[in-house]
């Protein structure tokens, strides 16, 4: 039953992400990236970790795909004239051995995948993935992480406001 | 098998999409574009982090998903800040224009 969710869920995302890359126009690649993290949610879901899956949607598809959405808004992006694939000259042959390189990995990632052992999930409880269990780790074994994460947060805000206010020349 | 997904088939679409994030960076030359093949790359992450996470009945791994969503959001409002205030200098969005650092 899982699986028959999982395989168009996964197929899904996996096109979704190929949208991303492969389209041209910026507007398409990012609504292509918030389907694919809906996508990524159901996924999430599916291992019951329920609280993250709310989060995917919340921080990813709701804001940070907004910002994506108001920044290229902002630049006014209607020039798509340049090829959207062009490789540079120089570097065509760094590229596409690149590329190469990094499919070769994938496939090199899936033999070895595919001799792994894990093949049924250990029995979860059922407060797996709640906001309680994540939220009882979160400030009991990574309170000092979660306290450098807000400081984090802050440095960016306020990094992203003066970078965006002052003219750099 | 009764019907429970292979911890393989998480892993799979894990690095599946990170190589397709892989490309985006490496292919394109959209700022824009090279920015959402990071994303795809962090979220790709996220599914590694979370499989384990429920295949070991654990729960740091959605702890550190959890920090992985902070650092992109840190990353993402940074960076869109750098793209505004590049595209004020020189307004395009082509990542070969921007070779001022190069020698």
């Amino acid at each position: 039953m899982e699986l028959l969710i999982f395989y168009p869920l996964a197929g899904f995302c996996v096109l979704m992400g190929l949208g991303v890359i492969i389209s041209s126009s910026p507007i398409n690649s990012a609504l292509s990236l918030i389907a694919m993290m809906m996508g990524l949610a159901g996924v999430f879901v599916l291992q019951q970790a329920h609280f993250l899956a709310i989060l995917q949607i919340i921080v990813y598809a709701g804001a940070i795909m907004v910002l994506f959405m108001f920044v290229i808004m902002l630049l006014n992006l209607k020039s798509a004239e340049e090829d959207t694939w062009s490789i540079r000259p120089q570097n065509t042959y760094v590229s596409v051995l690149t590329g190469f390189l990094a499919l070769g990995a994938l496939y090199k990632i899936a033999c070895v995948i595919s001799q792994a052992k894990l093949d049924s999930p250990a029995a979860v409880p059922d407060d797996f993935g709640t906001v309680v269990r994540v939220g009882t780790t979160l400030f009991t074994d990574f309170v000092l992480p979660f306290e450098v994460a807000s400081i984090l947060l802050l440095a960016a805000m306020v990094g992203a406001v003066v970078l965006a206010k002052n003219k750099i020349d | 098998m009764d019907g429970f997904v292979p911890l393989n088939h998480y892993l799979l679409l894990s690095a599946t999409l990170f190589v397709i994030g892989v490309l985006g960076v490496l292919l394109r030359r959209n700022v824009i574009v090279v920015f959402m093949s990071i994303e795809i790359m962090l979220n790709a992450v996220n599914i590694s982090l979370i499989a384990f996470d429920h295949y070991l009945n654990n729960s740091d791994g959605q702890v550190f998903s959890f920090m992985v969503m902070c650092v992109a959001a840190a990353e993402v409002s940074v960076g869109l800040a750098i793209i505004i205030s590049m595209f004020r200098n020189k307004p395009t969005v082509n990542l070969d224009e921007f070779n001022i650092l190069k020698w």
